[in-house]
């Protein structure tokens, strides 16, 4: 009966190494998804961030500029199309728009000296930048976050399992489109 | 500042780099915990052997050992970081001095996903810069004044996530601690050998039971503490550096930021206010000589290295 309880003690190796990969897998998928999350939390918290700033941003300008009616359209419908997205494709799209809209608004205000010179202008103009330098950033570690975590459940052998698990691909935050396009600024 | 000229390349190496980011982690976490273990069972032993030789009780030199250590232990691991700043003389920098500065920390934490460290400031016309911490969210890191006027916006940007690298990695972690523990443990050992020169008290080698092999050992391990020192902070192997300028580059996608700020670092590195004990912690080497072990690889290495990226 030797030879039996080999064979059954190699089943029992190889059932129970199966096992312990299933569950290292499903853990590291869970850390990365994670990681996308609290990624994408962070994205959300600076274009929160941004999206306060503009209202004062915008009645500041205002007061110097008041025909650039276009401009400030743009920004305040820019502003309600991110208040409106839900997916990530979607916030990439307004928060793009925001911006482009955003440097028109910038645009515009260097026809108006005494504009540029106002001290709470200038202070909402380095808040905006800062913020859109922050957004930079959370998109980039998102966006690592996802490359990582895509590469993992697309190889091999994790995506024998990946699927089985409910793990899908995540979305990129993209950059083009929109940010790409010429930037029209009227006079 | 963003540069997305080497986006194509790091994206791909990103795939394959990120699994061997991560197990770095875990690897820097649990060799800290061996390190502790080691140093615990070291300045165990050392009291013991102390304690025997001046009091000659086994018992009480067990119990001191014991409680010895553990207060070496927690003292050292809790109190590590504090203890490299103000041996570097490191203030805390405020926000409205150095708002660039701020922003960048803010800015490269971000992009490594760790909460922001605490900046602080060293009075010193050299260009360097280091980081402590047992994890990221305690971590603090330092800079020189003249490496913050002296760099530009891009070069800042790189030493910074050089910097965060480390944080992020654990390597503040595992380098704060072995160079606070094993520094220590020179510093005891040396006083251990002085005292046993200086002559003891009790009855230390006239007790049957082996007491001269016990007088032996002490004296190996007075004398070896410090060589083993030496070791350790040779093991915080120079693999560090690469992986964390590697890491950086990726962080920043402009490898030349720190290749660039590296080159103008690599002749005005020169801290006062460093030692042996925090050398490792650097940069860039900040001694003056270059002592028989050094831990950093050498810059020009380096600086190929990122711009070969």
């Amino acid at each position: 009966m030797a030879l039996l309880e080999i064979i059954l003690i190699g089943f029992g190796v190889i059932v129970l190494a199966l096992v312990a990969f299933v569950i290292l897998t499903f853990n590291s998928l869970v850390t990365l998804k994670n990681r996308i999350d609290n990624a994408w939390s962070q994205i959300d918290i600076q274009l929160k961030r941004r999206y306060d700033l503009i209202p004062n941003l915008v009645e500041t300008v205002k007061g110097y500029a008041k025909h650039e009616k276009e401009v400030f359209e743009n920004v305040t419908k820019a502003r309600a199309g991110l208040m409106n997205a839900t997916t990530v494709a979607e916030k990439a799209k307004a928060d793009n728009m925001l911006t482009s809209t955003l440097k028109s608004l910038f645009a515009v205000s260097e026809n108006y000296p005494q504009l540029r010179a106002n001290e709470n202008f200038k202070m909402l103009q380095e808040e905006v930048s800062n913020t859109e330098n922050k957004i930079a950033y959370s998109r980039q570690f998102y966006n690592d976050s996802v490359l990582e975590f895509n590469t993992k459940i697309q190889t091999i052998p994790t995506n024998i399992f990946a699927g089985m698990m409910g793990f899908a691909a995540r979305e990129f935050f993209k950059t083009e489109g929109v940010e790409r396009e010429n930037v029209k600024v009227k006079f | 500042m963003r540069q997305h000229g080497a986006c194509l390349r790091c994206g791909f190496c990103l795939g394959v780099f990120m699994v061997s980011f991560y197990d770095r982690i875990e690897a820097n976490k649990r060799n800290s915990y061996v390190l502790v273990f080691f140093v615990f069972l070291l300045v165990f032993a050392m009291v013991y052997v102390f304690s025997w030789m001046f009091f000659g009780d086994d018992l009480f030199g067990f119990f001191l050992g014991a409680i010895a250590s553990i207060i070496y232990i927690g003292i050292t691991y809790f109190f590590a970081g504090k203890i490299v700043l103000s041996m570097s003389g490191a203030r805390e920098a405020s926000k409205d001095e150095y708002p660039y500065l701020f922003n960048t920390v803010e800015n490269i934490s971000i992009a490594a996903g760790i909460p922001a460290p605490k900046p602080y400031i060293i009075d010193d016309p050299a260009m360097n810069a280091f980081a402590v911490g047992n994890s990221p969210d305690k971590a603090c890191v330092a800079f020189t004044t003249g490496l913050v006027k002296s760099l530009n916006r891009a070069e800042l940007e790189g030493v910074v996530a050089h910097e965060i690298s480390h944080i992020k990695n654990y390597d503040s972690k595992m380098a704060t601690l072995a160079v606070v523990m094993v520094g220590l443990i020179a510093i005891l050992s040396d006083l251990g050998l002085r005292s046993m020169f200086w002559g003891r008290r009790g009855g230390g080698g006239g007790r049957g039971r082996g007491g001269g092999i016990m007088m032996l050992i002490g004296l190996a391990m007075m004398i070896l503490a410090p060589i083993a020192a030496h070791l350790v902070r040779l093991a915080l192997s120079r693999e560090r550096e690469y992986l964390a300028d590697a890491t950086a580059a990726q962080l920043t996608r402009y490898p030349e930021g720190l290749a660039s700020a590296l080159s103008k670092l690599s002749s005005h590195s020169a801290v006062q206010r460093s030692s042996d004990a925090t050398a490792p912690l650097y940069i860039a080497n900040p001694l003056t000589v270059n002592g028989l072990f050094s831990t950093h690889p050498p810059i020009i290495e380096r600086i190929k290295r990122l711009r070969a990226m």
